[in-house]
């Protein structure tokens, strides 16, 4: 079964996501980035999805919980790249999307997590498994 | 002007979503519809399709070209045999779900199309068309 | 059997063609139709001779009907005229004078011919004024209509003109609103906006609507989207300039604005820069920048 990868960015996880989201690729997503945080003991997630055409509730409520399990793990979700007409359908649909940040791109969404954890907090990490 | 015939197109499995998601941007664009229209339009078929395959167990989706003196459109039907809806202005608010969705699927839907109505017998499943004109 | 008085009428028109002319073109400039520039003599002469020839023909048709198809070519010269006076500049009555200024001439020249027998004269000229009469407000008529469309154009343009996304720093983008939003509008414009986001990597937007005299329930919630949107996007609005009303009206409608929102654009430009981490300062305080 295919797998969205997940890369390591510093002390922050970055999900780029190019395919057309299904049940089982998104449950996956979930997981695999829970187990992730908690082993790179990583201070953000970024979710670029620049490349995506459309999102829905489904999409939507993933972000949520990827969002939601982030922050109880001490991590910022940033959902970077969302592109116009998207923004647009989604305020129309009713998703306001609260519980995440947002940026214009990677390197700003970078930003963001390296402000909200300052360099104090940064470790060197040496593991580059993936 | 040619304009293609209807379609009707099975979903069934979480794929089908996905196909029927990228049909209904095809006629989107055939009938015009700029980028935020389309995008639109595919929402709401998305949320829709969604709902045939988790509430009413499978069903079918139907898309047609519009075309009525000029103005051009996409009209999509989606049919299921499944349990029916049994308050459906209860259904249509914002945030109502009997399942762990956000129950922001149908009121979303209806808010991103033009045209939307909804039928639906306890038990005799549910049919909802929507449309988005250019 | 005797000619009818409208084909003598024509006769007339065609015997004395120059010197009514020449009389009428006399009026018009005196009423001050050449003035200005708007049109040249040789143009107007055109004008006038053609509207001749079309009234002679319509007449020879034993016609006094300006609804009969006999009148149909000298109306359709009426409204050509007509369009090029409004898109000129000229007044309504200007361009009714174009016709109404022919009747002195037009009396004068019966008066001098030997067509008509005395006692008939009178009848005759009644029926030349009535006949003008009509054709001057058909001037109007037409004048107004084009105007109508020359204001609609105008509208289109300056709607399409007035919403620039301008940017005001790296990062910083103002959107200028000026004049009535109507939905429609107001939707390409937050289109517009989004794009621009995108494609300068700008974090704040500031839409401005000091030049937005009031703002309907619609017009607000689509104003309330764009920010969402813009949000979602990763970047943030800065409303300014509402005007008291509209933040009335927005109380009363319940659609208190859920965004910063400041006074004047140039208060959002402080906020915005702030939020950058930039500053202004001035030349003559900072000793390293005098050289
Ligand atoms: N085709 C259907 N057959 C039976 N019930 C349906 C159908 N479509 C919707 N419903 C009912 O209407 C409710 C609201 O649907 P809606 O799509 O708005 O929300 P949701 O699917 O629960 O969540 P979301 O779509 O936001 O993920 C559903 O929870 C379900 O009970
Ligand atoms: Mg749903």
């Amino acid at each position: 079964m295919d797998r969205i990868p997940i890369l390591k960015l510093g002390d922050a996880l970055l999900v780029t996501i190019q395919v057309d989201m299904h049940d089982r690729l998104a449950t996956a997503l979930e997981e695999d980035l829970t187990n992730r945080i908690v082993k790179h003991k990583a201070h953000g997630v970024l979710i670029d999805i620049s490349a995506l055409e459309i999102v829905d509730s489904f999409i939507g409520r993933m972000l949520d919980n990827i969002a939601a399990v982030s922050r109880v793990l001490d991590a910022d979700t940033v959902v970077v790249g969302m592109r116009p007409a998207v923004a647009i359908t989604l305020v129309e649909l009713g998703l306001s999307l609260a519980g995440v940040r947002t940026a214009l791109n990677v390197e700003r969404g970078m930003e963001l997590i390296r402000l909200r954890h300052g360099a104090a907090e940064r470790d060197v990490d040496v593991d580059n498994a993936s | 002007m040619s304009t293609t015939p209807p379609d009707t197109l099975p979903i069934r499995t979480s794929d089908d979503v996905v196909f029927v998601r990228q049909q209904v941007r095809l006629r989107a664009v055939q009938a015009g519809l700029g980028l935020v229209d389309q995008t639109k339009i595919v929402t709401a078929a998305s949320e829709l399709a969604r709902n045939t395959l988790d509430y009413g167990g499978g069903g079918t989706v139907t898309l047609s070209s519009i075309d009525d003196n000029g103005r051009r459109g996409v009209r999509l039907v989606f049919e299921d045999q499944g349990p029916g809806i049994p308050d459906i202005p209860l259904a249509l608010q914002d945030g109502y779900t009997t399942g762990n969705g956000l129950g922001l699927g149908l009121s979303g839907a209806k808010r991103l199309s033009n045209e939307f109505r909804i039928e639906s017998a306890l038990g005799g499943g549910t049919r909802v068309m929507i449309a988005r004109w250019k | 059997m005797p000619r009818s008085t409208l084909a003598v009428l024509a006769q007339l028109l065609a015997d004395q063609e120059a010197s009514i002319v020449k009389e009428w073109l006399e009026t018009l400039s005196t009423g001050g139709q050449l003035q200005s520039g708007r049109i040249r003599e040789p143009e107007l002469r055109t004008q006038c001779t053609s509207f001749l020839q079309g009234l002679r023909t319509a007449l020879a048709q034993d016609s006094n009907d300006t609804a009969a198809p006999a009148f149909a070519p000298v109306k359709q010269l009426l409204a050509d005229i007509s369009k090029s006076r409004a898109i000129q500049g000229f007044s309504p009555t200007e361009t009714a004078m174009f016709v109404f200024s022919l009747k002195q001439p037009l009396v004068n020249a019966i008066n001098r011919s030997e067509l008509f027998a005395a006692n008939s004269l009178a009848g005759v000229v009644w029926q030349v004024t009535l006949l003008l009469d009509t054709l001057g407000l058909y001037t109007m008529d037409e004048y107004q209509k084009s105007r109508e469309q020359v204001i609609i154009r105008q509208q289109r343009e300056i709607s399409e003109l007035s919403t620039p996304v301008v940017k005001l720093w790296d990062g910083v983008l103002a959107l200028p609103l000026i004049g009535t939003l109507d939905s429609e509008r107001t939707q390409v414009v937050m289109e517009n906006l989004l794009q621009s986001i995108v494609e300068q990597g700008a974090e704040i937007a500031i839409i401005d609507i000091t030049g937005v005299p009031t703002v309907d329930t619609l017009t607000a919630q689509h104003l309330l989207k764009t920010v969402a949107a813009a949000r979602l996007m990763g970047a943030d609005c800065i409303v300014s300039g509402i005007r008291p009303q509209i933040a009335q009206t927005m109380v009363h409608l319940g659609l208190e604005l859920n965004v910063v929102s400041k006074a004047t654009l140039a208060d959002a430009f402080a906020v915005a820069l702030k939020r950058l981490n930039r500053t202004v300062v001035s030349l003559k305080t900072d000793p390293r920048q005098q050289a």
